[in-house]
């Protein structure tokens, strides 16, 4: 057991960790505001905005993400209408293709985790919202979310984890994230299986913090799974 | 720009033929890879169901890591930690010299020990949804375990986990497009070739993606049809 | 009985017609309720009395006819794909704050305990101060007899817990109409009796209720109004004495026999 190769690795990989963390969590939250676009254009009933929406998820959720990757990074830098946009600075980094290509294949997955969780809330509840006078938003508001969240939650925290797996995908395209890396080591020192070992440990970590916060989230937003007697919100009652 | 239809046809200057045959061979890795997996989540799920303490502690520690790591690194540790050990295996005969792995059996053997992971999920889920009355009912006519397994669960199990076997599938030819990056000619590999050539990286990687939502359709409809058949009987709740 | 009474409108419905398909539901409803009126609806399953109330507070929306609450036409127009529709969406709001409903399975918003609940309406819909909202709950609550449960959630509540909070949230909208569209149907029979009790009190009051309901005591004692619905028609109309003692047509003798314990 190389205890000092070990511990030089593990250090070395420690600087990529920002980076991963950086990738995920950005493309989780760009993508999870696409995610409920995409889920409202799929629920409105309108073909218009409904085809759309179906196709989009159908094209990201079909085909793998490298090659959504390789198509931002390498294929849009061949129109020179692009190359002389306004978004060209960004598109020509490997950072932000990375940022986009993620982004936009959670909004795939996230939109049809989210729009499941929207389909979720029992019908009469919706109704006995409108038999109150309530304004569709403010029904989509007070009742739809709150309910769809709680049910969507531990589809969307696997999710998450699956999308912090996939920013190792941004090594491909020289990002120095954990995976990059881990691969520049492997490289230069063929010592393969030590080198896994330390990062597979890594993420692993990394993801046994995010299912730990994503079952705290859980147990806090539903109370009425609790054990009964549970007292929450408003204070006693006046006597 | 190059017309595409001459770009991706078959004549001289056209590389369809050889999309063609990176179609293939990401069918054969993929599926490679699916039945390695099958074998290994088959096992997975009977050591969680069936097995003793140590074991049940190794399966779901298999699980739990196999689906918590990024598929690239277990295609790196095979590909280039297999090449060390052959490396090292050799130098002990005598040989001198670097020896690789096959890219084939690295990455599919990754994608495989990846695939093993969900599978067991699968097979295990599938089997606890087989109602315990009917295995009772076999037993109480003296069923030996075996006949069992074969003519009761095994049927039964696959017919709930087709669904879910469909998804892993599909899985398992998205990560196919993975073991490019350690040089196998499958559909991603070969664009990229393409692409570094004629210089035309958007139409390949366009191409390479019409292929993979190809496969992952007709793949979808065959699955559609084996769940029709398998649910032949069933009243659906 | 005489429709005239001293008695302004609270709702009224004119030649109200509803289709499902091919099936016309509604065939023709003219009913007029005034205020502190107690009307019983009764009829077979099929016969329209949910579709008709469904309809008094847009949660269906007639085919033709006219619906009248409080004196104020709710105003319906052919809409996109010609099917009819609100004019105004205000409106429907409006008119569904002074018309609360009771349902069959309750439909208690999960997520929210008891007192949240009940002053989800006053609060965001009427715009009414939290503190008042939550002060009345708690009166209407201890009215209907879970004061104690308040904080609880409706998942920890019997059948007869979560109607009478679906009663006290309906209460809390102040509404000029309550609808109940078979209140007790959902429930363990030990339980209707709670809920039963409830609505007498609310009747005493003198709160004008529409009630679909199978329980032909609550109709012949406490309500002033049946109605019997047969095939989308108005079948028999009158005081619960007249009715009940002395039916008029075939139909309502075999439903009421039917319907009543020996």
């Amino acid at each position: 057991m190389d205890f000092h190769f070990l511990r030089e690795t593990v250090l070395l990989l420690l600087s990529g960790v920002p980076l991963s963390l950086n990738l995920a969590f950005f493309s989780i939250l760009a993508g999870a505001v696409l995610a409920v676009l995409l889920a409202l254009m799929r629920l409105s009933g309108n073909p218009v905005l409904d085809l759309p929406a179906r196709a989009y998820v159908f094209v990201f959720r079909g085909t793998p993400l490298l090659v959504q990757i390789f198509l931002i990074y390498y294929g849009l830098g061949q129109f020179p209408e692009i190359r002389q946009s306004l978004l060209w600075p960004f598109l020509r980094e490997p950072y932000w293709c990375a940022l986009l290509a993620l982004t936009l294949n959670t909004a795939a997955y996230s939109s049809e985790i989210i729009r499941g969780g929207i389909l979720s809330v029992p019908f009469g509840q919706i109704e006995a919202a409108r038999a109150c006078g309530m304004s569709r938003w403010l029904i989509f508001r007070r009742i739809t979310v709150p309910q769809g969240l709680r049910v969507a939650l531990p589809a969307y925290g696997n999710e998450i984890i699956l999308m912090t797996r996939s920013t190792a995908l941004a090594s491909v395209i020289t990002l120095m994230e954990v995976t990059g890396i881990a691969s520049k080591i492997i490289a230069e020192t063929f010592r393969a299986v030590e080198v896994f070992v330390c990062a597979g440990a890594i993420y692993l970590i990394l993801n046994f913090a995010i299912s730990r916060g994503i079952a705290f989230l859980e147990r806090r937003l539903s109370p009425q799974l609790r054990e009964q007697g549970a007292q929450d919100h408003l204070p006693e009652p006046a006597r | 720009m190059i017309d595409y239809t001459e770009l991706m046809g078959f004549g001289p200057r056209g590389w369809g033929l050889l999309m063609v045959q990176a179609t293939l061979m990401t069918v054969a890795v993929s599926a490679s890879a699916f039945a390695l997996g099958s074998v290994l989540g088959a096992l997975v799920a009977w050591a969680r169901i069936e097995g003793n303490r140590l074991v049940r502690i190794g399966a779901d520690a298999y699980t739990t890591v196999l689906r918590g790591i990024p598929d690239l690194l277990v295609i790196y540790l095979l590909y280039f930690g297999g090449s060390e050990a052959l490396t090292a295996l050799a130098r002990l005969l005598g040989a001198k010299g670097f020896v690789g792995v096959n890219s084939f059996a690295a990455g599919a053997i990754a994608v495989g020990i990846i695939s093993g992971a969900y599978q067991g999920e699968l097979f295990r889920g599938a089997y606890q949804a087989i109602a315990r009355g009917e295995l009772e009912a076999a037993r109480s006519v003296g069923m030996p375990r075996l006949l069992l397994f074969r003519r009761i669960i095994v049927p039964q199990a696959l017919r709930f986990a087709i669904p879910g076997l469909g998804n892993v599938w599909q899985l398992a030819l998205k990560e196919s497009a993975l073991i490019s990056v350690v040089g196998l000619t499958e559909i991603l590999r070969q664009a990229q070739v393409g692409a570094g050539s004629t210089r035309q990286p958007f139409a390949f990687f366009i191409t390479a993606a019409v292929l993979y939502l190809l496969l992952s359709t007709v793949s979808g409809w065959g699955f559609r049809r084996a769940e029709a058949v398998g649910m032949r009987g069933v009243r659906r709740a | 009985m005489t429709s005239a009474s001293p008695n302004p409108s609270a709702v009224a419905t004119r030649d109200l017609r509803k289709r499902f398909g091919a099936n016309e539901v509604l065939k023709g409803i003219s009913l007029d309720a005034h205020e502190g009126d107690v009307i019983s609806i009764l009829g077979a399953s099929g016969s329209g009395k949910s579709t008709l109330l469904r309809c008094i507070n847009l949660l269906e929306i007639p085919d033709e006819g006219e619906i009248v609450v409080g004196g104020e036409t709710i105003a319906l127009r052919i809409g996109r794909g010609g099917r009819r529709e609100p004019v105004e969406r205000a409106q429907v709001d409006r008119i569904r704050m002074q018309v609360a409903m009771v349902f069959q399975n309750f439909n208690l918003w999960s997520h929210m305990t008891v007192i949240e609940n009940v002053i989800e309406a006053p609060v965001h819909v009427q715009r009414r101060p939290r503190a008042d909202a939550v002060r009345e709950a708690e009166a209407l609550l201890d009215k209907v007899g879970i004061a104690d449960k308040r904080n609880a959630y409706p998942a920890h509540l019997s059948g007869g817990q979560q109607q009478r909070a679906a009663i006290a949230r309906a209460l809390a909208m102040h509404p000029r109409v309550m609808l109940f569209d078979e209140p007790t149907s959902a429930l363990d029979p030990e339980l209707v009796g709670e809920v039963l009790r409830v609505m007498r009190t609310l009747a005493a009051e003198g709160r004008t209720m529409l009630v679909v309901t199978h329980e032909m005591g609550f109709a012949r004692e406490v309500s002033n109004r049946v109605i019997f619905l047969n095939q989308g028609v108005i079948e028999e109309e009158g005081r619960p004495a007249d009715l009940f003692a002395a039916p008029k047509t075939e139909r309502l003798r075999q439903f009421l026999s039917s319907h009543l314990k020996a």
